[in-house]
């Protein structure tokens, strides 16, 4: 136990554990996230609007799925990841910065600074799998769980515990 | 300000802490099979109270836990004992505070109702929700017990329906916004065995703060009647996480009776999805509480029969205000600041993360060092925290090092006292402006703010599209 030899940021009350999401453009990957060991998200259907493919990339062995919200498979999903994944995966990058995706992912970045391309890039070498055990019912609940919050009504009742989580300027 | 009594030493602060510390300590590896390290800390935190009426509880839950057979009510007392002790903390940086600004000591006597502290909370009965309560107090003595060492997906994963079915409720908000946020730490910081660092006070003030708030009755705000008068905005203090966030206008209320002023807070906030960001941030709030585009626009307010709080929270009411006359910040803290009191901390909101006391400095040289910018007041730095100062406004950390004056707010962590400014003033072509960082609040026409409201209306644009086409099938 380090008692005693606490760095200050292990000291404060403050500390930053996880840095905001950066804006970015939200009508073609409305919800990206990274969680449950995989990155995953909803991408817009570019060609009809009541559509939407749920997609995903699992950590480490990088098994991908795509599949519609009425449970269709992805026709471009096939062997490799599709233009969803792709698309899925840019936007990840915008929204958390390369690092945080390829740390996500464990992908080791290839040489120099990571972006979307070298991450894709790097996964695709490795031919990963389809993967069978599609999560895509959980994903899709978890964006309508997402997209709930902004039905939720402000308050004006004090809320002493948010002085735990001041805002940072750093970006991802 | 005396910037000395800032800098010196505040006595029995690092015993406290180094209590505090050790137990914290033992929450990282967990106590499901506490080590002899452990047990010692729980036991060091059982005798830092042992003077306390909280003594037998804590001793018996020290006892228990050491033994690796803590039950939910011992976790709850482990919790109660951290609270206390950081409450004494809190206390003693407070009252340097009150030394260090000159300022009248929190009037205890000014509020009748705070006066008994009998006045309890307001649910005194069986509080709605109980069983959601239990479920996240379930959830947090998991925690416990596996360590931020022990986490893991499934385990974090188990706060999202206790938050998803406490959210709606406005009188669980509280507990489902600190219970969101640190769901969301923990699960990006998931697995904890591969974690570099941990963020060691933080998570166990989050836990415990988490675990005392699943004792029914403990998030009830006492009301303390209304105030009709003047308001005088100082500046806007924003806090955010990925899910949540909350605007607190800092204030001062002068009476229509002609009464003292009084220090007051006015605050809103709303749930978000975490691409919701910057400018976007206002828009949710903004059409909730009139106060924001007072803010902006350099403006008084006129309250009538506006409710408050026993801690000085106004509970913002559209229908109990109206726009008053200009009213500068800088003025306002020059002229009312110091005679302003403020109201008694509820006991248990005592933590140093809740101190944030308004002042005004001026006179000081700004010195940028690599570990960031510092004030001197009288040859005594003071650290200035310009990582809060909120993305989506003017005010800058550039602004913050060139300015000569800073209506700010004084605040602790990790050791040491620091100034989050709100509004400085500078010097531009031989004339003094005043840069706000909440001036965006209400709206603006900047450049660079205008662009960053179009972007946040797109976003939230798509994302009611999308809600109503799919959310509702």
């Amino acid at each position: 136990m380090g008692v005693g030899a606490l760095s200050v940021w292990e000291q404060s009350s403050t500390a930053r554990v996880m840095a905001p999401a950066r804006p970015r453009k939200l009508a073609k990957v409305p919800f990206v996230e990274l969680a449950d060991g995989r990155l995953q998200g909803v991408v817009s259907s570019g060609s009809d609007i009541g559509r939407v493919y749920v997609s995903s990339v699992a950590a480490r062995s990088y098994a991908f799925a795509c599949s519609t919200n009425n449970n269709r498979p992805c026709g471009g999903a096939r062997g490799m990841f599709c233009k969803h994944i792709q698309a899925l995966v840019a936007e990840a990058v915008l929204q958390y910065g390369a690092e945080r995706v390829a740390r996500g992912l464990a992908v080791d970045p290839p040489d120099g600074e990571p972006d979307a391309q070298s991450l894709t890039a790097a996964m695709t070498a490795t031919r990963p799998v389809k993967d069978d055990s599609s999560a895509a019912a959980q994903v899709f609940s978890r964006f309508l769980r997402h997209l709930a919050y902004l039905e939720l009504a402000p308050v004006t009742s004090p809320l002493p515990e948010m002085q735990w989580f001041p805002p940072t300027r750093a970006v991802a | 300000m005396r910037g000395d009594l800032l800098a010196d030493p505040v006595e029995g602060l690092d015993e406290a802490l180094a209590a505090v510390d050790a137990f914290d300590g033992a929450l990282v590896a967990g106590l499901l099979r506490p080590g002899a390290a452990q047990a010692a800390a729980v036991a060091g935190l059982a005798e830092a109270v042992a003077g306390t009426p909280l003594a037998a509880r804590v001793a018996e839950a020290a006892e228990r836990a050491a033994a690796g057979a803590a039950g939910e009510d011992h976790f709850v007392a482990l919790a109660a004992a951290r609270s206390a002790l950081l409450g004494s903390v809190h206390d003693a940086l407070a009252q340097r505070i009150d030394e260090a600004v000159g300022r009248p000591a929190p009037g205890v006597e000014s509020s009748p109702v705070v006066a008994g502290e009998k006045s309890a909370p307001t649910a005194a009965g069986p509080e709605h929700g109980a069983n959601l309560l239990a479920a996240a107090r379930s959830w947090l003595c998991d925690l416990a017990r596996s360590g931020w060492r022990g986490i893991d997906h499934e385990l974090v994963s188990g706060a999202a329906p206790v938050v998803s079915a406490m959210l709606p409720d406005p009188g669980l908000r509280r507990r489902a916004t600190l219970l969101d946020g640190f769901a969301a730490e923990l699960a990006a910081s998931c697995p904890g065995a591969t974690l570099e660092r941990v963020p060691v006070r933080r998570w166990a003030d989050l836990w415990s703060r988490g675990l005392l708030l699943t004792v029914p009755g403990s998030a009830g705000e006492r009301s303390d009647g209304s105030v009709t008068g003047r308001l005088l905005p100082l500046g806007v203090d924003v806090q955010e996480h990925a899910t949540a966030v909350q605007a607190q206008v800092h204030a001062v209320f002068e009476p229509a009776d002609g009464g003292a002023p009084r220090l007051v807070r006015a605050g809103v906030s709303a749930p978000k999805p975490d691409t919701v960001v910057g400018a976007g941030l206002w828009q949710l709030l903004r059409p909730r509480m009139s106060l924001l585009g007072a803010v902006s626009e350099g403006r008084s307010m006129e309250l009538d029969a506006m409710p408050v709080t026993a801690e000085g929270d106004l509970v913002w009411d559209d229908e109990r205000a109206r726009a008053g006359e200009p009213a500068d910040p800088f003025a306002t803290a020059r002229v009312r600041l110091s005679a302003a009191t403020a109201a008694p901390v509820a006991p248990l909101d005592r933590h140093p993360v809740r101190i944030a006391v308004p002042v005004l400095l001026e006179g000081y040289a700004a010195h940028s060092e690599e570990g960031g910018l510092a004030f001197d007041l009288a040859g005594r730095p003071l650290a200035v925290d310009t990582d809060r100062i909120p993305a989506a406004g003017p005010l800058t950390p550039e602004a913050v090092a060139a300015s000569h004056a800073c209506v700010g707010l004084l605040r602790w962590d990790a050791g040491e006292f620091l100034l989050q400014p709100l509004a400085v003033e500078t010097t531009v072509r031989k004339k003094t402006v005043a840069v706000h960082a909440g001036a965006w609040a209400g709206g603006t026409t900047d450049k660079a703010g205008v662009r960053a409201e179009k972007a946040a209306t797109d976003a939230v644009a798509v994302l009611r599209e999308r809600a109503g086409r799919l959310l509702r099938k």
